[in-house]
C-alpha cells in the first residue's frame, strides 16, 4: 500500500468514539450504525484498492431527515462525513479517513416515482443505475448514462462522479440526463436543485453537484431522464492494421457528420486479453479494434453503417463485420465489456487511468504510452472511448513485488500528464478523489484552484464532507510566486 | 489605471464611467481596481440582453464588447473556442462553412426587443441559458459549454473545463456560469462542443387540435422514438384587441396556407431517413384522416427560424414571459392563459412563452403562483414597455436564495457585478 497524506485526525473524535454511535443510534435505527472493526473492513476502501482505511464508525440512514439530522449533529461536533453509494468508485472518492464516518446510502434503495407523462424516474440514490432501465423497459424506455459497472454502481454515485459510458458520445453523461435532486447540505440543510422541469432559475446548483465527488452535499434523491429506445441499433466490427489508421478512422467518421451511438477502440494487447476471456471472435491480427455502435430509425441505420464501412475501407481496415441481429451485436461487445476481468485474468493486480485527450492526437498518446510502458517494465492494454476522446489504459502489475505498486502509479501519474500536455484532461468520468488531487495543479493553477475552495466553503464551512478528496494537500498549484493551496487549507 | 484624479483626464466625459478592455489582462485590472474601490459594475457584451433582469443602479460599466474573435475552430474535434463577445452570428457563419453548427439554437431575442434581428455574442447566450426547440433532444446552453475563462469579483482570472467533451475534473463551474446573468464572472473566453448539422429538415404541421389533444401529441413526440427535434403549439392570438394578430400571416407558406391553430413537429436527417421516421410517427400519433401539411426542408427551415426569432412577439408593448413547466402540465397551464393572453407552447409541452397585456407587480403574482403549483418557474423576460417595472423577474425557490448568495460570495464578494440583476 502507497503512502497517502490525508487531512489531520482529530484525536478527540477518536476518543469520542462512543458517545458518537450513542449519539448515531439516538438518530437512527441502532442496527444501522456499525462501529466493531469486523463490520467496518468491508467499507475501508473502494474499488482503487490500493488505499485502505478503516473508518470510526459506518451509518446506513433511512431517510432524509436522519441525514439531515446526521449531518448536523457532526457540523456541531466538527466530525469528518464521507457518503458512499456502491463503492465501485476507481479514484477513491469513498476511502474513509480514520476519524470519519462513513455515510452509506445503502438503504436509500427505493424507485420512487416512475412518471412517463413527464419522461422521468424519481429514485433514491441507492438504487443501481440498470434498475432505473429496468423499471421502464416494458415501456420502451431507457436510462441513458451506462458506466461498465451499471449493475452495481449506484445511482447517488453517478451524479457523484458524472459517470459516462459507452453511449456518452451521442447521449451524454449523468449531468446532462438528470432533471432535478434532493440535496442535505454539511449543516444539515435540506434542499431542492432542479425538479421535473429543464433546467432551472437561479444558479444551476443541479450542474454544481453532479461530478462534485461527495464534496458539496449529500444526494438523497434523484429525478433522472429517461428516453425512448431507439428503433435499430447495429454494430460494426472493424479491425486496423495500425493505431494511426484506426485514429484517422475515428477523425474521418467524426468529419463526416456521422454521430454515432458509441465508438469504442482497444489497442492489440487488450484485443488478444479479451478474445481470449469472452470469445468474442475478435481480428486478432488487427492492432487496433474499432467497435461503432449506431442507432436510429432502420433505414438510417443501414445507412450510417454503409457510410461507417467506406470510411473504414479508406482508412485501410482490414477486416469488417456488421452485425446481423441482436445476438451478434452482443457478442461484439462482449469482448469490450470484459475488459477489467480479462487484464484481471493476465495480471494479479491491474490500475485503470482515466485521461480526455482530444481524439485527433490518440496515435501519438498511444505512442507515449507505449514508451512509458517500457520504462517502467509494466505492460498495459489500452480501452478507448474513443469518440469523446476518453482514454483508460490499464496497466498491469503484481502488488506482491516490490515497489510495484508505486511503479505503476507513476506510469499513470505520466500517463495523465501527458493527456494534458497534449490538451486534454486529467479524468473524463472516473473523477480525481485521492488518486489524482495532487495532479489538478497539472490543469489548474492557484486562482482557479482557491475559486473552487471557495465553493466548497460556500457550502461546507468546515470542511468535513468528504476531505482529502479533489484538491492537493501536499502541492501547490504555483503561479506566479503565489502558493496558498496548503494542506487543503 | 483610473483613480478618481487621473480618470478624468483619461477618459472622455460620456465614456467616464463605461470601460471597455482589449483582453482579459485589462479586465482583470479594471475588476481589481473596481473591487478595491467598491464600485459595482453593469457587464454587457453587445447590449442585446441588457432589458433582461431587474433594473440595475451601476456606478460602472463594463463593456466587453471587444473580446472579440474565434479563438479555436477544430471541426473534426468538435469544438469551438471564442472570445466571449464573439458575436453569435459570426460563430454560425463559420460552423456552417463546416456543415456544423451550435446544436442548442440560439435564440434571436432582437425581435422581441427592437423589431429586428439582434442575435447578441456568445457570452449573452450563456449568461442567459435559453434555448431553442431542440432542447428536449440535444438539451440546453448548459450542455453545451465545455470550458470558459473568466475574471471573477475580486480581479482573478479563472477557468474551467476544457476542449473535451468527458471531464469530471473538479467541479463543473461551466454549469454554473450558464444562466447566471453576468452575476458571478466576467467572462473572458467560451468553449463551445459544436455538431455537425443536419442536411434536411422536414416539418408536420397538424391542424386543428384542441388545446388537450394538442398538447396531449407534443408530449408522444418528446418521448417518440422518431427521434424529432422540434414540437410546437401555435393557437390563434385572443382576439381581446390586446394583441397582435400576426402568427396566420407570420407561418403563411407555399404549403400552409391554412388558418387556425396548429401542432407542428420536425424531423432533421437525410431524405430516405426523414422518410421513414414520417411513416411511422404517423402511425404512432395515429395521424390517419387528420389535416396535415407537410414542409419541405427549405420552408421547414424558415418556419423553425420564425420559431426561434420569437417574431409573433415581434416589437411588442406588451411583458412577454417564460414559464418552464414539467410537460405533463402544459394543459392545466394553457387552459389559464388561453383567450387571455398570446401564447405559443415550445419544448414538447415543457416550456410556454406568452405575452401579457398591462403586467404589474400584482397582476403577475398570480400567474407566478399558479405555474409554481405546477412545479415550474417564470422568468420575465421583457417588461411591459420595456420599463423594467417588476420588481420579481426571476423565481428562486426560497430554499436556495442562501446556497445562491454563498455561491455569489464565493465568486464575487463584494457584490459588484451586475448586483440585483438576479439576486
Ligand atoms: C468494473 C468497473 C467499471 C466501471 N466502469 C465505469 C464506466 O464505464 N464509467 C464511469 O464513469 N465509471 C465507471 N466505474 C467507476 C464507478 O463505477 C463510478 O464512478 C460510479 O458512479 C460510482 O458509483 P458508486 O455508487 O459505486 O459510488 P461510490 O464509489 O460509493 O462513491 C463515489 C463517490 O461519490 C460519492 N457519493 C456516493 N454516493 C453519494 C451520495 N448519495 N451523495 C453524495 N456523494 C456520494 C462518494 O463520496 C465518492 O466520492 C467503474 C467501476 C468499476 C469497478
Amino acid at each position: 500500500m502507497t503512502q497517502l497524506v490525508m487531512p489531520k485526525i482529530d484525536k478527540k473524535i477518536l476518543s469520542n468514539k462512543e458517545t458518537i454511535v450513542k449519539k448515531l443510534k439516538e438518530i437512527t435505527n441502532s442496527n444501522n450504525v456499525l462501529s466493531h472493526e469486523s463490520e467496518l473492513i468491508p467499507y475501508e476502501t473502494d474499488a482503487l484498492t490500493a488505499y485502505k482505511q478503516i473508518p470510526l464508525v459506518v451509518a446506513l440512514p433511512e431517510t432524509t431527515h436522519e441525514v439531515s439530522e446526521i449531518l448536523k449533529y457532526c457540523n456541531n461536533e466538527k466530525i469528518k462525513i464521507v457518503p458512499r453509494g456502491a463503492g465501485t468508485g476507481l479514484s477513491g472518492g469513498a476511502l474513509p479517513l480514520e476519524d470519519s464516518i462513513v455515510l452509506n446510502l445503502g438503504k436509500f434503495n427505493k424507485i420512487l416515482e416512475v412518471d412517463f407523462g413527464n419522461r422521468c424516474v424519481v429514485v433514491q440514490p441507492g438504487v443501481t443505475n440498470l434498475a432505473i432501465t429496468k423499471a421502464v423497459q416494458h415501456k420502451g424506455f431507457y436510462f441513458a448514462p451506462d458506466p461498465s459497472s451499471q449493475i452495481i454502481s449506484s445511482i447517488g454515485g453517478n451524479v457523484a462522479e458524472n459517470s459516462g459510458g459507452v453511449h456518452s458520445l451521442k447521449y451524454g453523461t449523468t449531468t446532462n440526463n438528470i432533471l432535478g435532486v434532493e440535496v442535505v447540505l454539511m449543516d444539515g440543510t435540506i434542499c431542492r436543485f432542479g425538479g421535473k422541469t429543464y433546467d432551472s432559475e437561479g444558479y444551476d446548483l443541479l450542474g454544481l453537484i453532479s461530478g462534485s465527488e461527495g464534496l458539496l452535499g449529500v444526494i438523497t434523491e434523484i429525478t433522472v431522464e429517461i428516453k425512448k429506445n431507439p428503433q435499430t441499433v447495429k454494430a460494426a466490427l472493424i479491425g486496423f492494421p495500425t493505431i494511426e489508421d484506426g485514429g484517422n478512422c475515428v477523425s474521418s467518421i467524426i468529419a463526416g457528420g456521422i454521430v454515432a451511438a458509441g465508438m469504442e477502440m482497444m489497442d492489440k494487447v487488450l484485443i488478444e486479453a479479451t478474445d481470449n476471456f469472452s470469445k468474442a471472435g475478435y481480428p486478432r491480427d488487427a492492432q487496433a479494434l474499432l467497435i461503432v455502435e449506431l442507432d436510429g430509425t432502420k433505414s438510417d441505420v443501414d445507412e450510417l453503417i454503409n457510410k461507417v464501412s467506406e470510411i473504414a475501407k479508406k482508412n485501410n481496415a482490414t477486416s469488417l463485420k456488421i452485425s446481423n441481429n441482436e445476438e451478434e451485436r452482443l457478442k461484439f461487445w462482449a469482448g469490450r465489456k470484459a475488459a477489467f476481468p480479462a487484464c484481471a485474468a493476465m495480471s494479479p493486480d491491474y490500475y485503470c487511468m482515466d485521461g480526455t485527450i482530444p481524439r485527433g492526437r490518440l496515435a501519438e498518446v498511444l505512442k507515449e504510452i507505449n514508451r512509458l510502458s517500457k520504462k517502467y517494465d509494466l505492460p498495459v492494454a489500452n480501452a478507448f472511448h474513443a469518440g469523446d476522446g476518453n482514454l483508460h489504459p490499464i496497466i498491469m502489475y503484481d502488488a506482491n513485488k516490490e515497489k510495484s505498486l508505486e511503479k505503476a502509479e507513476e506510469f499513470g501519474a505520466d500517463i495523465l500528464k501527458y493527456c494534458v500536455k497534449v490538451g486534454g484532461v486529467l479524468t473524463g468520468e472516473h473523477g480525481v478523489g485521492v488518486e489524482k488531487r495532487e495532479l489538478m495543479c497539472e490543469m489548474f493553477n492557484d486562482n482557479d484552484i482557491q475559486q473552487q475552495l471557495r465553493i466548497k466553503k460556500a457550502l461546507d464551512y468546515n470542511s468535513l464532507l468528504n476531505p482529502g478528496k479533489v484538491y492537493p494537500i501536499l502541492k501547490k498549484c504555483v503561479e506566479e510566486g503565489r502558493a496558498r493551496v496548503h494542506r487543503g487549507e | 489605471m483610473f483613480t478618481e484624479e487621473n480618470r478624468n483626464s483619461q477618459i472622455s466625459q460620456n465614456s467616464e464611467n463605461s470601460f471597455s478592455p482589449d483582453n482579459e489582462l485589462e479586465v482583470s485590472k479594471i475588476v481589481k481596481k473596481l473591487y478595491q474601490e467598491n464600485l459595482s459594475v453593469e457587464i454587457i457584451g453587445s447590449g442585446s440582453k441588457r432589458r433582461i433582469g431587474k433594473k440595475l443602479k451601476c456606478k460602472k460599466i463594463l463593456d466587453l464588447s471587444k473580446l472579440s474573435g474565434v479563438i479555436e475552430y477544430l471541426p473534426e474535434e468538435l469544438y469551438i473556442k471564442v472570445k466571449a463577445c464573439t458575436p453569435i452570428a459570426e460563430i454560425e457563419a463559420l460552423l456552417k462553412k463546416h456543415n456544423q453548427e451550435l446544436a442548442f439554437e440560439p435564440l434571436d431575442l432582437g425581435y422581441m426587443f427592437y423589431g429586428k434581428s439582434n442575435k447578441g455574442t456568445a457570452s449573452g447566450h450563456v449568461s442567459c441559458n435559453f434555448s431553442g426547440s431542440r432542447r428536449f433532444k440535444v438539451g440546453s446552453i448548459r450542455d453545451h459549454v465545455i470550458g470558459f475563462r473568466a475574471v471573477n469579483g475580486t480581479g482573478d482570472i479563472i477557468k474551467s473545463g476544457g476542449n473535451v467533451v468527458k471531464n469530471v475534473t473538479g467541479y463543473d463551474l461551466c454549469k454554473l456560469i450558464c444562466g447566471s446573468f453576468g452575476t458571478l464572472v466576467a467572462l473572458t473566453e467560451l468553449t463551445f462542443k459544436v455538431l455537425p448539422s443536419k442536411e434536411n429538415s422536414n416539418t408536420l404541421v397538424i391542424h386543428e387540435l384542441s388545446t388537450k389533444d394538442a398538447t396531449a401529441m407534443l408530449n408522444k413526440v418528446a418521448s417518440s422514438s422518431s427521434d424529432t427535434s422540434g414540437a410546437v403549439f401555435l393557437p390563434l392570438e385572443p382576439k381581446n384587441g390586446n394583441y397582435e394578430q400576426n402568427i396566420e400571416s407570420l407561418f403563411k407558406l407555399n404549403d400552409l396556407q391554412y388558418k387556425g391553430p396548429f401542432t407542428a413537429i420536425r424531423l432533421e436527417g437525410s431524405k430516405t431517413s426523414i422518410q421513414e421516421r414520417l411513416a411511422n410517427l404517423k402511425k404512432e400519433l395515429d395521424l390517419d384522416g387528420k389535416e396535415i401539411s407537410n414542409l419541405d426542408t427549405y420552408q421547414s427551415t424558415l418556419f423553425w427560424e420564425k420559431i426561434k426569432n420569437l417574431e409573433f412577439f415581434n416589437n411588442s408593448k406588451n411583458a412577454v414571459l417564460r414559464a418552464v413547466i414539467p410537460p405533463s402540465s402544459c394543459v392545466k397551464l394553457i387552459n389559464f392563459l388561453d383567450n387571455k393572453y398570446k401564447y405559443f407552447v415550445d419544448w414538447g409541452g415543457s416550456l410556454v412563452w406568452f405575452e401579457v397585456n398591462d403586467l404589474s407587480n400584482s397582476s403577475l403574482q398570480p400567474i407566478r403562483q399558479f405555474i409554481l403549483e405546477l412545479n415550474g418557474y417564470l422568468t420575465v423576460i421583457k417588461h411591459p414597455d420595456d420599463q423594467r417595472s417588476l420588481e420579481e423577474v426571476f423565481t428562486v425557490a426560497p430554499d436556495r436564495l442562501d446556497i445562491s448568495n454563498n455561491i455569489k460570495k464565493s465568486f464575487d464578494p463584494k457584490k459588484i457585478f451586475n448586483p440585483g440583476k438576479m439576486y
